[in-house]
C-alpha cells in the first residue's frame, strides 16, 4: 500500500506506518513524502497511490475535483506556522517583522504549496510584505536552507521545528490564530487504504500525531 | 572498383529489423511530445504566452543560459586547450570529473555547490568572510552558476574533440613561416576550430536552458531573478495549472527544437564528410 502525505508529515506518518504495519503484519506500507502540490498534481496524472494526506484543504479539493479520491477527505491533523532561523541566528531574527529587511535571507514556500498559503496569510495579518529569496515547493526544502545556514530566515510548520533538531532555533510568533487542517482520504478502492484512514483518524493514529507536535482539528 | 557496385546492391535496402527498432526508437522519444502537442490548448496559447509570469520567466531563462554559455566558453576553452594539447598524469582523471557533471543527477549538483559555494561551505565560507559575499540563493548569479556548472562539459567535450581533429602541421607551418604563439592561436587554430567552438557553445546554451534541479536547489525559486522556464513550468504544474505548464513547455520546446535544427545544419552537417550528406541538402 502506497501513502502519499506532505512532507511535514514525514516523522509522524513513518511513525504511523511502523505502528500500523505491527499491526497489520499483513500489509506492507509504502510513503511517498514531497510537498502537496507536487502529491496533487501526480495523483491526479494517474500515479498508483492508495491514501492521500494533504497540508490543507485546498490542495485535497484538487484531487477531489478529478474524482481520484474513493472516500470523502476527513481533517486528522492541525499545524501552525514557525519562524525558524539557524542555531546562531545570524541575522538576529526577533519576530516577523525583522523578516523585511532586504540583507536578509529568506525562504518560504511556495503560495502553491500549503505552508506557503498559510505563511502569506500570517504575514499579511502582521502587516509584513517581505520579499523572499526562494519560494520552495516543499515546506522541509525551507527547513534544509535554513538547517545549512544559507537561509537567514525560514517560515517552516510548528512541526518542523523538531526535524531541524540542533541547527536550528525557533522564533516565538505568539499566539497564532492562522492554522492549516490536514485532510485524509483513501484513493484506491483497496480496503486497506480505507483501514489506514481510520488508523490515523483512531485513537492510536491521533496520539502518534500528537506526539509530533500536531494538534487535533 | 569494379566489384564495388555488384556488392553494394544487395545491400541497397535497409534490412527491415533495424529499421523497425529505429521506428520504435523514434516514438519512444518522440511519444511524450505528441502527447503533449495533442493537449495543447493552442486558441489559448497566446493569452497564456503573454501573461507577465510567463515572459519573465523567458526573460530570466535566456538571460541566464546566455550567460551560463558564455561563462562555458570563457572557462571551458582554455581547459579543452589543456585536456587536447598537454599530456600530464591523472589526465583521465580529470577528464572524468568535467564531465561527471553530464551524467550527475542536477540536484545532486545542487547540493554539491552548495557545500562548494554556499555561505558555510568551503570557499564560499571564505569568500563570505574575507570578500562580503552575500548568499547566492535568489540571485541570477547563482542561477547562471547552477546552469553553467551542468552545460560546461557539453561545451569542453565538443572543443576538445575539435582541437583533436586539427591538423597540427597548419600550426606547425605558420610557426615555420615566423608566426608567434598568439597570432597561431589566433589566425589558425580558433578559425579552425570555429565549427566546433560554435557547436559546443551552442550545446551548452540549450543544455543551460533546459537546466532545472541544480538552479532550484542551488539558487532558489525567485520570480524575475532564478525562476527560469523550466522552474515555472514545474510550479505550474504543482499548481494545479496544467496548461500554463503546457503552454510554456511547448514554447521551450520549440526554442530547443530550432536551437538543435541551426545546430545540426549550420555547423555539423557541412563537416560531414558522408557522400549522401551534402551541405544545403536538407536530409529527410
Amino acid at each position: 500500500m502506497t501513502v502519499y502525505a506532505a512532507a511535514s508529515l514525514s516523522e509522524a506518518f513513518e511513525d504511523l506506518a511502523t505502528e500500523y504495519e505491527s499491526a497489520n503484519p499483513d500489509v506492507d506500507v509504502k510513503l511517498n513524502f514531497a510537498g502537496s502540490a507536487r502529491l496533487a498534481a501526480q495523483i491526479s496524472a494517474g500515479a498508483r497511490a492508495d491514501v492521500f494526506a494533504s497540508a490543507n484543504a485546498a490542495t485535497m479539493s484538487r484531487v477531489v475535483a478529478e474524482g481520484r479520491t474513493a472516500t470523502p477527505p476527513v481533517l486528522f491533523a492541525r499545524n501552525r506556522l514557525a519562524l525558524v532561523v539557524p542555531i546562531d541566528n545570524p541575522g538576529n531574527v526577533t519576530g516577523l517583522e525583522d523578516l523585511s529587511d532586504d540583507g536578509l535571507v529568506l525562504a518560504v514556500c511556495a503560495p502553491e504549496v500549503p505552508c506557503g498559503a498559510l505563511a502569506r496569510a500570517v504575514l499579511l495579518d502582521a502587516g509584513v510584505n517581505p520579499d523572499a529569496d526562494t519560494e520552495e515547493t516543499s515546506v522541509r526544502a525551507v527547513l534544509t536552507k535554513v538547517t545549512l545556514g544559507e537561509a537567514d530566515a525560514g517560515l517552516v510548520y510548528t512541526t518542523d521545528v523538531a526535524a531541524g533538531g540542533d541547527k536550528v532555533a525557533s522564533v516565538p510568533l505568539g499566539p497564532q490564530i492562522r492554522f492549516n487542517d490536514y485532510p485524509v482520504a483513501a484513493v484506491s478502492d483497496r480496503a486497506a487504504a480505507a483501514d489506514f484512514v481510520d488508523f490515523v483518524l483512531g485513537p492510536d493514529g491521533q496520539r502518534i500525531l500528537l506526539s509530533h507536535g500536531f494538534d487535533s482539528p | 572498383m569494379t566489384d564495388r557496385p555488384a556488392s553494394k546492391e544487395p545491400n541497397r535496402r535497409p534490412p527491415i529489423a533495424i529499421l523497425m527498432m529505429a521506428v520504435i526508437a523514434v516514438t519512444v522519444l518522440a511519444l511524450p511530445l505528441v502527447g503533449l502537442l495533442q493537449r495543447t490548448p493552442w486558441s489559448s496559447l497566446g493569452t497564456t504566452l503573454g501573461e507577465a509570469a510567463t515572459l519573465e520567466a523567458l526573460r530570466v531563462s535566456v538571460v541566464v543560459s546566455l550567460l551560463a554559455a558564455a561563462l562555458s566558453v570563457a572557462l571551458g576553452l582554455p581547459l579543452a586547450w589543456v585536456l587536447a594539447r598537454l599530456s600530464f598524469r591523472g589526465r583521465a582523471l580529470v577528464r572524468a570529473v568535467v564531465l561527471l557533471p553530464m551524467v550527475l543527477p542536477p540536484v545532486v549538483g545542487g547540493i554539491a555547490l552548495f557545500f562548494a559555494l554556499g555561505r558555510r561551505g568551503l570557499v564560499g565560507r571564505a569568500l563570505h568572510n574575507w570578500f562580503g559575499l552575500d548568499t547566492l540563493i535568489g540571485t541570477t548569479a547563482g542561477a547562471v552558476i547552477a546552469a553553467a556548472f551542468v552545460s560546461m562539459p557539453f561545451f569542453v567535450i565538443t572543443a576538445e574533440a575539435g582541437l583533436r581533429q586539427l591538423d597540427p602541421r597548419l600550426e606547425s607551418a605558420a610557426s615555420t613561416l615566423g608566426a608567434g604563439r598568439w597570432t597561431v592561436l589566433r589566425r589558425i587554430t580558433l578559425p579552425l576550430l570555429a565549427p566546433s567552438l560554435a557547436a559546443g557553445a551552442t550545446l551548452s546554451w540549450a543544455r543551460a536552458l533546459g537546466e532545472f534541479g541544480a538552479t532550484i536547489t542551488f539558487a532558489g525559486n525567485h520570480p524575475g531573478r532564478t525562476r527560469t522556464l523550466p522552474l515555472a513550468i514545474a510550479q505550474a504544474n504543482e499548481a494545479g495549472q496544467p496548461e500554463a505548464a503546457i503552454a510554456m513547455s511547448v514554447l521551450l520546446i520549440g526554442v530547443s527544437l530550432l536551437i538543435l535544427i541551426g545546430l545540426r545544419h549550420r555547423w555539423i552537417a557541412p563537416r560531414t564528410s558522408q557522400p549522401d550528406d551534402s551541405p544545403k541538402s536538407s536530409p529527410s
